[in-house]
């Protein structure tokens, strides 16, 4: 029981935290068709920056210690605005149209780029920001222990998922952004100024990125590297779910989160296997994911 | 219509010649960096290979590694050392996990291509950090090899291996190139360029795409078993993605007209990596990305299409 306990605790943190990373990933390949390698280092950068902010914040000793969690949504819309902007405006723009594949090439060299960039930036040192990591305190759950703010990263989540949904689905902004993910030129031909969904959307989806980044920095040491194997997780929640689904993510991010759990708990060689061998096995049923809608063939 | 000559089997045979008279003067780190690039090329040759047939492979590491594993797992577990029986193992074991694997990889393409290549060579990856007894993360050294019976040491040993590389890296270039110059190695670029012509000229997509796909795995395996014999270490790095990711990087950079672009790319790659290890390390990744965007920009057929540009006479 206890174990089933803790495998269902496990799995939803870690499937919160692959969410954030799912959700700006196929929200980005929804709109654009760009599926973002680079979406790894947009996570490091978010990590990079809020420990820089969080140290910043309590070096001083003076500000309210509370106050500090205001820090890590302020990194990732820093992130997400500044690197956002500058890959889609300076690099992603030039692209549009090309094959999906060449976008990935595309996103690979900038995922490359940016790692030296967060090198340069930070050095190589691990950093390190656990105030607001302890600052909580933890919680006993039959006579399991966790911290509290794990549980702080799956409301982060959930309010994410939700404010997406409503997005999408209540504002007019979101109406029109759902006529372009369906047909680009047609909404296009309508008046729709698709440029400027596209930047939005991109940052928009950095953010998201940049945000699972920094409210993982607390959790972990903030090293080079942080991003490289994010960005497989994320690939295998977003193709588990269908490429462009917000529910896929949600679905590919709690079956991965629970099935690698379970592993952990149950047979810890299979750990890092499954993750793949799941993705691996749904692609092999359903080759573009649970959740794609059907491929309208246009003439 | 003025049809070009194919002078890359001459090329071939003289660059092998150049290459083993070099190997026989040059220094041991730049024989050695020689070497490496002559085992990867036969990976990005696979890269290449499903390139041209439209179709991107980001898990090309999963039979690099796995060749690698089955000449590293025959020294160190059955005690077989001789290069030869290496190779057939590796390519052997290749190709038949590529067969199997090779019904599901063709119904995908585009980016399904990519994420299920990347997924499957992730899965042999998971497997190999996992596994204690292979080391784990660290993998394991591979014993040296022998050559039909005889085992030289020393210098003889490293002067031996690299000729054997140079020749079977020759005899698979000019078989490839044997075969991209007949009708089933044309029918990939037919692929790329419409696969519903294809079919309805008669051909089965599939049953090319499974071929290529089979090929590839072959020789990225054999590309593997060098790479072992060379380094004299496996670890499971060799079926992490960011491996592949290079592969696609030389086989982009190079372009995929001829079997020799890549020889090029991976010979360029190689020495960026040396030098740039030793003067800039933090920086190495940044000049591959922006050089990768440039090349993606301006020369979206690779740096071969400069001298083809000028053959032709444009």
């Amino acid at each position: 029981m206890t174990k089933f306990l803790a495998i269902l605790i496990d799995g939803s943190i870690y499937a919160s935290w692959l969410f954030l990373m799912g959700l700006g990933m196929t929200l980005i390949y929804g709109v654009m068709r760009i599926l973002n390698i680079a979406h790894g280092s947009l996570y490091a950068l978010g990590a990079y920056t809020s420990v820089s902010l969080i140290g910043f914040y309590y070096a001083t000793g003076t500000n309210p210690p509370m106050l500090g969690y205001a820090m890590l949504p302020l990194a990732a819309i820093a992130v997400g605005l500044i690197a956002g902007v500058l890959i889609e405006r300076g690099i992603l723009r030039f692209m549009y149209g090309s094959d999906e594949v060449v976008m990935l090439l595309v996103t690979y060299s900038v995922f490359l780029i940016l790692e030296d960039i967060a090198k340069l930036i930070w050095g190589v040192d691990p950093y390190f920001a656990y105030q607001p990591y302890g600052l909580l305190g933890t919680v006993e759950i039959l006579n399991l222990i966790y911290p509290v703010y794990d549980f702080l990263l799956i409301a982060t989540s959930l309010v994410c998922a939700a404010f997406v949904w409503w997005g999408l689905n209540k504002t007019r902004v979101g109406k029109l952004l759902i006529a372009v993910i369906h047909d680009r030129e047609m909404s296009m031909a309508l008046g729709i100024n698709v440029k400027i969904f596209f930047m939005v959307t991109f940052i928009i989806g950095a953010t998201f990125g940049a945000l699972g980044g920094a409210v993982t920095a607390p959790k972990v040491s903030v090293v080079p590297g942080l991003g490289v194997e994010v960005i497989v997780l994320a690939f295998a929640v977003v193709v588990i779910g269908g490429l462009g689904s917000i529910e896929g993510a949600m679905i590919g991010s709690a079956i991965v989160g629970i099935v690698r759990a379970a592993a952990v708990h149950i047979l810890p060689e299979v750990e890092l296997f499954v993750i793949y061998g799941v993705m691996a096995l749904v692609l092999a049923f359903k080759p573009s994911g649970l959740f794609a809608g059907p491929e309208v063939r246009k003439i | 219509m003025n049809i070009q000559k194919d002078n890359t089997f001459r090329t071939l045979t003289f660059g092998l010649f150049i290459v083993l008279v070099f190997g026989f003067f040059a220094t041991d780190w730049l024989r050695f960096l020689v070497q490496m690039s002559l085992s990867t090329f036969l990976v990005v040759l696979g890269v290449m290979l499903q390139m041209r047939a439209g179709l991107v492979s980001f898990g090309q590491g999963l039979f690099y590694c796995l060749g690698a594993y089955i000449a590293g797992m025959a020294g160190y577990f059955f005690g077989i050392t001789d290069v030869f029986i290496l190779i057939l193992a590796g390519m052997a074991g290749s190709i038949l996990l590529s067969v199997i694997l090779g019904f599901l990889m063709v119904r995908f393409r585009e980016i399904f291509y990519a994420n299920f290549s990347l997924a499957l060579s992730m899965i042999l990856y998971g497997l190999l950090v996992k596994a204690e007894i292979l080391g784990s993360t660290d993998g394991f050294n591979v014993p040296p090899s022998t050559f039909i019976g005889l085992a030289p040491k020393g210098d003889t040993l490293k002067i031996t291996v690299f000729v054997l590389t140079c020749l079977i890296v020759y005899i698979v270039s000019v078989v490839l190139n044997r075969y991209l110059n007949s009708t089933y190695g044309y029918m990939g670029d037919a692929i790329r360029q419409n696969e519903i012509r294809v079919e309805y000229l008669g051909a089965s997509v599939h049953r090319v795409i499974h071929r290529i796909y089979v090929i590839a795995a072959a020789i990225s395996g054999i590309g593997g078993v060098l790479t072992a014999i060379a380094v004299g270490h496996v670890d499971p790095d060799l079926a992490y993605w960011t491996t592949s990711g290079e592969f696609v990087f030389v086989a982009l950079l190079s372009g995929t007209a001829n079997v020799m672009a890549p020889l090029v790319g991976t010979f360029l790659l190689e020495l960026l990596r040396t030098y740039a290890f030793e003067y800039s390390p933090y920086t190495w990744q940044l000049i591959l990305g922006v050089t990768m965007l440039m090349v993606i920009l301006f020369l979206p057929n690779g740096i071969w299409s400069i001298g083809a540009k000028r053959r032709a006479g444009n």
